[in-house]
């Protein structure tokens, strides 16, 4: 089978700045992919450009083989799209905005009714079709609009900041939804900047400044990291925080928690470093131990040998 | 064109609009107040002048043209007066707007078939009113002196310049006003609510998610037209009724005619506005863009309140680019007039005209946006 997504080069400016810089990827079909990177490093550029929103300043892109460029209706057929800001019509109710969408997408007759129930069901709304969407918490909201956004079964489900300002618990039965879709075979693109939902992705490509930085599954992505990482346990964290960050070897020291993450330069005795600039600033050292990356850890690095980010 | 599609737009739409009260009390309420108001509050008749009189003549001859001015209606007589200093001082004091003032030798000049001078003095500072009133004078004289002549021997028939007014026999303002309104307010509401329809989508963020599923731009476009057409026709055939049944205007040509003409004014009016709306993307911006891009135009310079005829040739040459100046012209014409399409034609190809015009314009502009 033919991948869902494929990107070759694509590129969008508007006027000087590069938005999107040469990016290259594609997608397998029954993948849940995941676009990670801060704001402004080009994800929503990217995915209005791959959902016909938005043309290309230059390269190719096909979403579920078809040209986004040439043959955008076609594909508008087989997507579903669900944008950052919740984009409903909140002053029609849940029930008219699934008819609504039906409408759209042509999903008619008596597969509209069995879709309709199966949404209801879905998003937990089947007491509250009759309620104005307006009055609807942030939560069902989302759900909802996730709903319409599958109501025509579409092949492949694009997904920008989806839970962006909703509960972790509801995000995390959001997730639950989008992987039953992908294990219907269903390909998901979604876009986020919350690291733990980083982690449910099959595949993760890491954005910035409009380029790839990276793209592995994301275990991968933590085992690449080369900067070794310690955590430690001291009496007085900020201080020690202030003390390791001007010390020689140390890339970067952190408050994590009740604990100091704090990442070193390769090849460096990392233990000496750690408790002799712990000493010097008379702190005690309580515990200390080498860790694995997490997805944030190799984020902060992968972003720093990048330049940075562009803040804003 | 895809007809599901079509329908859930429009479906959407008068569902929005059915929610919105703002919209439906723009929608309903504001024409029926604007017909009200302009059919009975404005009109520009002058009735019931009030007048004194001077009568220092005191003969019959005197009051007989005293009662020449009341009994035409268009004057009353609400005080005698004995001085001349008393006209300064009502003039002045706006009590009345005219003095009829008969000098003492007036039957004797009428017996005398000398010219018999009366004097009219007029309140000048609403100009209109006093020539107006002026003009009646000037005919209530003419015809008492002919009835006079008529009475005694008369050597000369003088000329009667006899007038007839054609198409609004009563030269009632009401009739002019009424269908003219009936175009203004479809102007209004075609500017005023689509004004507001698709700023509305940009600013909540739902254009997107619309762009982003198979709907084609002209289906957006036509999909949010539909329910505004249904409006105007509503509010035609409310503004005909009242018209007709209310204010006793006449309604002398073909309904279908009318409609057929409105739904093409409208398409193009609405086309407008939506091209205003996705133009400006937002609400505030689309409202004043609207108005005086619009409403102003259509009040203006369509020839409702001022006749093009008598605008300078840059102004006249500009209605022609303001829809509404056709529309008034057939809403006058079917009204008055009951004229036909073998007349109207003209403004009818101009309004097809600017109904696609209206439409190109509108779907072009989400080009960018909605592939």
């Amino acid at each position: 089978m033919s991948d869902a997504v494929v990107v070759r080069g694509l590129t969008r400016t508007f006027g000087e700045f590069v938005a999107v810089d040469n990016v290259s990827f594609s997608v397998a079909p029954g993948e849940i992919f995941g676009f990670l990177g801060p704001n402004g490093a080009g994800k929503t550029t990217t995915i209005k450009m791959l959902t016909g929103l938005l043309r290309p300043t230059s390269g190719f892109a096909s979403v579920a083989g078809f040209d986004v460029n040439t043959q955008a209706h076609e594909l508008k057929l087989r997507i579903g799209y669900m944008s950052q800001l919740f984009s409903l019509y909140a002053d029609l109710t849940v029930d008219e905005n699934i008819q609504l969408f039906g409408g759209l997408y042509s999903v008619l007759g008596d597969r509209f009714k069995e879709r309709r129930e199966w949404v209801l069901e879905m998003a937990g709304l089947k007491q509250h079709c009759r309620t104005l969407t307006a009055r609807l918490p942030l939560g069902f909201k989302q759900r909802l609009a996730l709903g319409c956004a599958v109501l025509h079964q579409p092949q492949i489900l694009f997904l920008d900041e989806p839970t962006s300002g909703v509960d972790p618990l509801a995000r995390r039965s959001f997730w639950d939804m989008i992987h039953d879709f992908a294990a219907s075979g269903t390909t998901v693109f979604v876009s986020t900047h919350y690291m733990e939902e980083a982690e449910y992705c099959h595949r993760l490509a890491l954005m910035n400044r409009g380029g790839l930085i990276a793209m592995d599954r994301p275990a991968a992505l933590r085992l690449a990291m080369n900067e070794p990482i310690w955590s430690l346990r001291t009496d007085n964290a900020p201080q020690a925080v202030g003390a390791l960050r001007r010390a020689p070897g140390v890339i970067d020291a952190a408050m994590f928690g009740r604990a100091v993450h704090v990442t070193l330069q390769k090849d460096m005795a990392a233990e000496d470093i750690i408790r002799d600039t712990l000493a010097t600033a008379g702190r005690t050292c309580e515990s200390l131990k080498q860790v694995t990356a997490s997805l944030e850890d190799v984020f902060v690095s992968l972003v720093r040998h990048g330049g940075g980010a562009v803040v804003g | 064109m895809n007809g599901p599609r079509l329908w859930a737009m429009s479906r959407k739409e008068a569902i929005q609009l059915s929610r919105d009260p703002r919209s439906l009390a723009l929608a309903f309420l504001l024409p029926m107040a604007l017909l009200l108001f302009f059919g009975y509050a404005i009109t520009f008749d002058v009735k019931h002048i009030k007048m004194a009189v001077l009568d220092q003549s005191r003969t019959q001859q005197s009051r007989a043209l005293v009662e020449a001015f009341e009994s035409s209606g268009y004057f009353t007589v609400t005080q005698h007066i004995s001085h001349h200093a008393e006209s300064d001082r009502l003039l002045g004091r706006g009590k009345v707007r005219l003095v009829l003032v008969i000098p003492p030798h007036f039957s004797q000049d009428l017996a005398g078939r000398r010219p018999a001078a009366v004097q009219l003095l007029l309140d000048g500072g609403d100009a209109n009113t006093a020539t107006i009133a002026q003009n009646y004078a000037f005919a209530i004289a003419t015809r008492y002196s002919t009835e006079l002549m008529g009475a005694g021997v008369a050597p000369t028939i003088p000329v009667v310049p006899e007038t007839r007014v054609w198409y609004n026999e009563t030269l009632q303002s009401r009739n002019m006003v009424v269908p003219g309104l009936i175009a203004v307010i479809m102007a209004i509401i075609a500017a005023m609510l689509t004004a507001l329809t698709i700023a509305r989508e940009w600013e909540r963020g739902t254009m997107e998610q619309l762009a982003a599923t198979p709907v084609h731009r002209l289906e957006v476009v036509l999909g949010k037209l539909l329910p505004y057409v249904a409006i105007g026709f509503i509010d035609v055939a409310l503004a005909a009724l009242a018209g007709v049944f209310i204010l006793g205007v006449p309604l002398r040509g073909s309904s279908v005619l009318l409609f057929g003409m409105t739904l093409m004014f409208l398409l193009g009016a609405l086309g407008l506005g939506i091209f205003i709306s996705a133009a400006v993307k937002t609400q505030i911006l689309a409202t004043q863009v609207a108005i005086i891009g619009t409403f102003l135009p259509a009040l203006l310079l369509s020839g409702f309140m001022f006749s093009i005829a008598n605008m300078p040739l840059v102004l006249q040459a500009i209605t022609y680019l303001v829809p509404a100046r056709y529309f008034i012209t057939v809403t006058r014409g079917i009204f008055l007039k009951g004229i036909g399409i073998q007349t109207l034609w003209i403004e009818g190809l101009a309004m097809v005209l600017f109904a696609a015009v209206g439409l190109t314009l509108a779907t072009r502009v989400f080009k960018k946006e909605i592939a």
